[in-house]
């Protein structure tokens, strides 16, 4: 929609630019660009925008509550006295940005504690699903669940933040016919039902993913967050096609063997990313629908960030809280409820494009779901960049084999030194070493998984696993492979080329480097992400 | 004959010290150091001989000097003028070609009976220095009556003279001396079987230590700091298991040894993930910068009850030494060389040690260029600079120097 004023939500578009085009704003760290692409062979993917919200978010959970999908029962007939309950929810990696209050999480758990508390169950537990992420701050916490539950479960300790470490607190409950440990929380492990509440923001998350992942520790990840599912997920946005996924899928049916019991509910949110309002809002307009007074607001906005200090300007974006409207809501036996979730993130995001292109633009966020209330370092940009944005394709990557991936963002060597130790050392160690993922996770991977600080860390600070920046460069090995060159424009020099990238100073820059491997005239298409799409290619 | 001599004199020190804090090595055009003819020195005694330099090295503590940023502690034990050099590739008047042992122990200050360090070979360590038949001067290149090797010609007592092999070429033969504190410093480290060392420094002093280290210790991992590429490359191919950047030594050591860390206190309390000590740590730390950063990662490295050398010549440091203190720590010196005791019992020279390690490890690789004495501004301030310039040891080349072959 532009300015409130379409009836109904547009979806995403495809623009080929001409000499009347406007320049097109780049998401550039905590900043943005613009930049003129070349008129006849550059077409910008523009997102949907915002499908509207449920009217009544509360009752449409209810509902989903009592009339579950697939082979459930309604959660109230769940439900009773002396049972033991355990209730997991997604933690700070979504949605991004965190959403304003009330969370999703905090309608979902409330409404579930309702039913419970009608029900006589005593014995409730709610956990932060984070598995080797870092642990949620009290305040986190307060935002996702709301005060009203953080105060009735924290203080006895009954709302806590997983922990994949904790030897007595873990659980090996089988192995998949693929030889997969399936290691679980032991309190869910032990509970007469789990009830996981998620919100789907992109099609990788949910379905068995939210438990087997979510709830387990490195003897299970192992197994799927590795190169070789990476190589073999096309992409891991697609479930059907992923192996990160059906290593997953097979852990959720030793889970069920094993007698845990789940009751899903998943979520969806729209595309209302930076609001209709506000200062984020441009953000959402497609260029050549801004007004006069839309341009203004940019050029003072964008002057203003380039002359603000980093720190001044990290803190001014993470303050940014999304309005996300609830799209949809189900619950039920995880497979039905995923499908039906994957249809609702696909209605959002979706855009179909025809062709792959030469050379793939990406103007990279500030914040990707590993940087919340923290520093976005050089392996999450490119584990933003070669990971989660370019696997948003169904079908086929969106640049050809051997293409160029051109990145736009200031990549600071710069590190949260409490969020993410291990980073530092991958950034000064292994990747000093190799950049290639295959040769990184034989050499490295354990040493770092099992190394006791790290693991203290993760265990009483607030730091990632050691293993966790691994994934970050796992997540890029399908882009790796596919590619023929990534250049990051604006980024610090030392710190792009320590990932074996090409630094550039500008686009036009970026372009002429990449005609060395794609040729003269080549085809240019810029993905205009977020607010999120997903490229449906054929 | 043509000598580079360095003579006493207070506001050309201060300007050395200020031009050597501009550009490293400036300390040559503004300081006490000039280009002069002179009369060769004359032997002390009958069993002094003439040594015309054929290759001489430049060494960190000759920079420290020319720069003017040497300790007021070596004021006492120089005299005054002298010529430099202590890193010497020569030939004796016979033809025999030698390279210099330049401390000036007892029985080249003719002092009888000898001090006990002298007794037992550890030359460096004598307790007569600065007395004797000589002007005060610990090494030749500091004492006026021997002159140095920045010199057409300089005298030498023949205990301090070693015959080069035939088939080690001079550049190899200039590095036996560094190579011999290199290695001297190896076997001061005591390292454990199996341990984690760490070099801090990949200069000159770096690169051999780290080169005896792997010749004449069993350490599992050998970490060495280096600031610049060729350093690195260098560091690699002499044995080191992890080169890295000066930074990221705490880290590394940390991830090597298992070790956890502790972060500085902020006045939020400590800030967990940040390395600023670790709590375990490397076996042996060879400090081969001497600076008070060096030192204080050296002592935020090491493990409780481990070993720290000092090799690299300090000047005045500023550490906090809790550390040392509550973690046990022993903080050593190595200098120089004299004999060494093996773990099976034996002694060996330092010098012969040095000489079978040049070979060994082709240590005359590190030689990276030479100048003639009349370029002694640009050889400084290169040497000040070799890391940067892609060099290790930059040295003076007399063969072709006309006074020299004149003599």
């Amino acid at each position: 929609m532009s300015n409130g004023r379409h009836l109904a939500p547009r979806p995403g578009f495809v623009l080929d630019v001409d000499r009347n085009s406007p320049p097109i704003v780049f998401h550039h760290g905590e900043g943005f660009r613009l930049e003129k692409l070349p008129p006849g062979r550059s077409r910008v993917i523009y997102p949907a925008e915002p499908l509207e919200g449920l009217a009544d978010p509360d009752g449409a959970i209810r509902h989903a509550l009592d009339n579950p999908l697939g082979d459930s029962e309604p959660l109230r007939a769940l439900l009773h006295s002396d049972m033991k309950l355990t209730i997991a929810f997604d933690d700070i990696s979504l949605p991004l940005p965190p959403m304003r209050r009330p969370d999703i999480r905090q309608r979902v758990i409330e409404a579930v504690l309702d039913l419970a508390a009608e029900a006589g169950v005593d014995d409730v537990h709610l956990i932060a699903a984070l598995a080797v992420h870092r642990r949620m701050t009290e305040d986190e916490l307060r935002h996702a669940v709301g005060d009203r539950v953080y105060d009735a479960f924290a203080p006895d300790g009954r709302l806590y933040n997983h922990d994949a470490e904790d030897p007595d607190g873990m659980v090996v409950l089988g192995e998949t016919p693929h030889g997969e440990d399936v290691q679980f929380s032991r309190r869910a492990a032990e509970s007469d039902l789990v009830v996981y509440v998620n919100i789907n923001l992109v099609a990788m998350d949910g379905g068995h993913k939210s438990t087997a992942t979510g709830l387990s520790g490195y003897t299970s990840l192992r197994h799927h967050h590795n190169v070789h599912t990476m190589s073999n997920s096309r992409s891991f946005m697609d479930q059907k096609n992923s192996a990160l996924h059906a290593s997953n899928w097979r852990m959720g049916k030793v889970l069920k063997d094993a007698g845990v019991k789940i009751f899903q509910i998943e979520t969806t949110v729209n595309n209302d990313t930076f609001g209709r309002q506000g200062p984020m809002a441009l953000l959402q307009k497609r260029e050549w629908e801004w007004s006069t007074r839309d341009r203004m607001q940019f050029l003072a906005m964008k002057a203003g960030l380039d002359l603000m200090p980093t720190g001044a300007k990290r803190k001014a974006f993470s303050s940014w809280q999304a309005p996300y409207a609830l799209t949809s809501v189900q619950a039920g036996e995880i497979e039905a409820v995923h499908e039906v979730t994957t249809a609702n993130v696909y209605r959002q995001q979706l855009v179909a494009v025809e062709g792959q292109t030469d050379i793939l633009t990406m103007g990279l966020p500030y914040i990707c779901p590993y940087n919340v209330n923290s520093i976005m370092n050089p392996i999450l940009v490119m584990c933003l960049g070669l990971g989660y944005f370019f696997n948003l394709y169904r079908g086929r990557p969106l640049v050809r084999e051997g293409g160029v991936l051109i990145l736009s963002h200031p990549t600071p060597w710069e590190f949260h030194p409490v969020h993410h130790p291990s980073y530092i050392d991958f950034f000064e160690q292994v990747l000093a070493d190799t950049t290639d993922p295959a040769e990184i996770e034989r050499k490295y991977e354990k040493q770092f998984a099992e190394d006791e600080w790290y693991i203290h860390l993760y265990r009483n600070s607030y730091a990632y696993h050691g293993v966790h920046p691994f994934y970050m460069w796992y997540w890029g090995t399908h882009a790796l492979e596919h590619l023929g060159r990534v250049i990051i424009v604006g980024g610090d020099p030392a710190a792009v080329r320590r990932m074996g990238f090409q630094p550039a100073s500008s686009l036009q820059d970026a372009l002429e480097m990449a005609s060395d491997v794609v040729g003269p005239q080549p085809t240019i298409t810029h993905m205009k992400n977020p607010p999120i799409l997903m490229a449906d290619v054929t | 004959m043509k000598a580079l001599q360095f003579r006493r004199n207070l506001p050309r020190y201060a300007a050395a010290r200020i031009a050597g804090g501009f550009v490293p090595g400036g300390g040559a055009s503004a300081g006490p150091l000039s280009l002069i003819d002179m009369d060769p020195p004359t032997a002390p005694g009958p069993d002094w001989v003439r040594v015309r330099p054929r290759l001489s090295g430049i060494c960190g503590s000759d920079l420290a000097t020319v720069d003017g940023r040497s300790a007021r502690y070596f004021e006492p034990l120089v005299s005054f003028p002298f010529v430099p050099g202590h890193e010497v590739v020569g030939d004796l008047d016979d033809g025999t070609r030698v390279v210099l042992e330049p401390v000036l122990g007892c029985v080249s200050r003719n002092l009888h009976p000898t001090c006990t360090s002298c007794a037992d070979g550890r030359l460096g360590n004598c307790e007569h220095t600065s007395f004797g038949d000589l002007e005060p001067g610990i090494q030749t290149g500091s004492c006026h009556d021997t002159g140095g090797g920045w010199a057409t010609a300089f005298t030498a007592h023949r205990t301090q003279l070693h015959v080069v092999p035939d088939d080690m070429d001079d550049a190899a033969a200039v590095m036996v001396e560094p190579t011999a504190c290199g290695v001297h410093a190896a076997l001061a480290a005591h390292v454990p079987d199996d341990g984690v060392v760490v070099v801090l420094g990949a200069g000159t002093l770096g690169q051999v230590t780290l080169a005896a280290l792997r010749a004449h210790a069993s350490p599992r991992t050998i970490i060495t700091t280096a600031r610049y590429p060729e350093q690195r490359r260098m560091a690699g191919l002499l044995g080191a298991d992890l080169v890295i950047a000066p930074d990221e030594v705490r880290r590394a050591v940390r991830r090597t040894t298992g070790s956890r860390a502790i972060g500085a206190p902020t006045i939020d309390g400590p800030r967990e993930g940040v390395v600023d000590r670790l709590t375990g740590g490397a076996d042996v730390v060879v400090d081969c910068v001497g600076s008070s950063a060096s030192l204080t990662d050296a002592l935020a490295v090491v493990r409780p009850r481990g070993r720290i050398v000092l090799v690299g010549m300090p000047a005045e440091v500023t550490l906090e030494l809790t550390p040392l203190w509550h973690r046990e720590v022993e903080l050593v010196g190595a200098y120089t060389y004299g004999t060494e005791i093996l773990a099976d019992g034996t002694q060996r020279r330092t010098f012969d040690m040095a000489t079978d390690l040049v070979r060994d490890a082709d240590l005359g690789r590190l030689v990276t260029a030479t100048y003639p004495l009349s370029r002694y501004r640009e050889a400084l301030e290169h040497a000040a600079a070799a890391g940067r310039r892609g060099a290790v040891k930059i040295a003076f080349d007399l063969r072709y120097e006309k006074e020299r072959n004149d003599l």
